[in-house]
């Protein structure tokens, strides 16, 4: 009788224990380590958070916080020859490539929300922005309440689009959206008339601001309507590959090295053609660099 | 693959909450057969004027209708629609170009796609036409005129009577790919059926019950399709003919 609790207890034991004795990669880091290979997902043309130079290569503010990524899992699983495998991915089929093990990580300018954390896990932020206007400086519009009865153009699958949408539901408006497949589509439709005014996350409308004909004509303006937080998409239930990734982030973000992309791509002259988005830091991502999270705002 | 499959999401509230995601998919559902059908009318009017002239013994007529075929039957239907959308607003005099621009933006959409949608199907139509009257006895035609009809009495009493019953069956497919081919539109913004299923994963990140469902809509009406054909096809076969009874 004694034995056989004493043989029970043990059995018990060496079960809670054995994860942690045997210290056996799993999920991500095991397809990982087993193929030599990282999948990262990036975007076309998210400007200048992921998107292609005139060479064709992936380049950008996310991008290069990824690479960090990968440098650490390098690190910590001693493979020095990991090879890296680039996925370009849209906002429509981003979170199937994540789930479905095509892609195994994706930094680009995914906004970490409720909804999507259902399907997948999303990283430390490394990115806060607000959802606001680009108009033509002429246009006479300063905020949101001037757009009554006017078109108003964003880009379809952001979150921008629900807002104005509900905006426009809420205090009657009267607004005409027009959803635009991408974010250069969305600015051309602005650029030729189409619309008054286009409403997207605040760093990508800089983006596009930088890429017009004379951006001097244009302007950022209104009060935010949301804060999102970037964040990079990985799978779920896999808390050992989210740790490796969340610490990675969290020193480029304490030790300044994000801080020096951040100059690097918001505030000097970036590829392809050496425009400057000339975007200073928000209180919201200086904030986030001094204490690091994978907070949603929504 | 841990997805969390979730079909309730269809009775769900959308955020602004005049509706629910199913009522999106429905209005989408509204807007592709209005655009289908719409663009199917003009593609017949077109198809058949062309596929007429294609035919006639005068050269410059039938030139032209053959430089419309080759036009619109060879360019991607893609790039027509942004010539549409985007390019000819601004060739046009710019009093015309702006008044468009500044229309409801569903009706440019809905107008840009239409036209696009039908005049592409058009030339399609334009050449099976063609063929209908071509595959006619030459003599049906010089029986008509030897009876002291003029060539489009021939043509109206005798040649096209035939020439569209032969040419049900690929105008049954033509009609098809008109559905099909009307997803393009939501390249442009429209929110036809294929733009609201996308819009539906954007909004509640269920990628596959969206797809799933806008996959078998487009089955559906295209069986619906296939299966009123199939009877006016029963309907108008010519005996002795390609496809037709004895």
């Amino acid at each position: 009788m004694q034995s056989r609790r004493l043989f029970i207890t043990a059995l018990a034991a060496s079960f809670l224990s054995a994860p942690v004795l045997a210290q056996e990669l799993s999920g991500t880091l095991k397809k990982i380590k087993d193929s030599n290979t990282i999948a990262l997902g990036h975007r076309e043309s998210s400007i200048p958070f992921s998107y292609y130079d005139d060479k064709q290569q992936v380049i950008g503010y996310a991008q290069e916080l990824m690479l960090k990524v990968v440098d650490a899992v390098k690190a910590d699983l001693k493979l020095p020859n990991l090879q890296i495998k680039l996925t370009p991915v849209t906002s429509q089929n981003r979170i199937p490539l994540v789930q479905n093990g095509s892609v195994d990580i994706e930094c680009g300018s995914t906004t970490n929300n409720s909804e999507r954390q259902k399907q997948v896990a999303f990283s430390n932020t490394f990115f806060v922005i607000g959802t606001r206007l680009l108009v033509r400086k002429d246009s006479g519009i300063k905020d949101f309440p001037n757009l009554a009865g006017k078109n108003v153009v964003t880009t379809a699958g952001t979150t921008s689009e629900r807002l104005i949408r509900k905006l426009n539901e809420d205090k009657k408006l009267g607004m005409n959206i027009i959803s635009a497949k991408d974010h250069g589509e969305s600015f051309l439709t602005l650029e030729t008339g189409r619309a008054s005014a286009f409403m997207m996350d605040d760093a990508l409308l800089a983006g596009e601001m930088a890429k017009a004909k004379k951006p001097a004509d244009w302007v950022v303006l209104g009060a935010p309507q949301s804060r999102e937080a970037y964040g990079c998409m990985l799978r779920r239930d896999d808390p050992a590959f989210k740790k490796l990734v969340d610490a990675a982030l969290a020193k480029a973000m304490t030790s300044g090295e994000a801080e020096k992309l951040y100059k690097k791509w918001f505030m000097s002259p970036i590829p392809p053609k050496g425009l400057n988005l000339m975007f200073p830091m928000s209180e919201d991502v200086a904030a986030l660099f001094k204490n690091p999270n994978d907070k949603a705002f929504e | 693959m841990g997805y969390h499959w979730n079909w309730g999401v269809f009775l769900a509230r959308v955020p602004s909450g005049e509706t629910s995601y199913l009522g999106w998919m429905l209005s989408g559902l509204e807007t592709t057969l209005a655009l289908s059908l719409s663009a199917s009318i003009i593609a017949l009017v077109m198809g058949s004027v062309m596929g007429v002239l294609r035919t006639v013994p005068n050269r410059w007529l039938s030139g032209i209708a053959a430089l419309y075929v080759e036009v619109f039957r060879n360019i991607p239907l893609l790039v027509q629609l942004f010539i549409w959308y985007f390019v000819l607003p601004e060739l046009l005099p710019s009093g015309i170009g702006n008044a468009y621009k500044q229309m409801h933006p569903l009706l440019q959409q809905f107008a840009a796609a239409m036209v696009c949608l039908g005049l592409f199907t058009g030339a399609r139509v334009c050449e099976q036409v063609r063929s209908g009257i071509n595959s006619l006895p030459r003599g049906q035609k010089y029986a008509g005129l030897a009876l002291g009809f003029t060539l489009p009495q021939t043509y109206r009493y005798v040649l096209l009577p035939m020439a569209f019953r032969i040419i049900v069956p690929p105008l049954t497919s033509e009609f098809l790919n008109i559905f099909k081919n009307s997803a393009v539109a939501s390249t442009i913004g429209l929110l036809e059926l294929a733009a609201q299923g996308r819009q539906l994963v954007d909004y509640t990140a269920q990628p596959y019950e969206s797809f799933i469902a806008v996959t078998l809509t487009f089955m559906l009406l295209n069986a619906v399709i296939m299966g009123l054909m199939h009877r006016l096809e029963a309907k108008t076969r010519v005996p002795g003919y390609i496809g037709g009874g004895t």
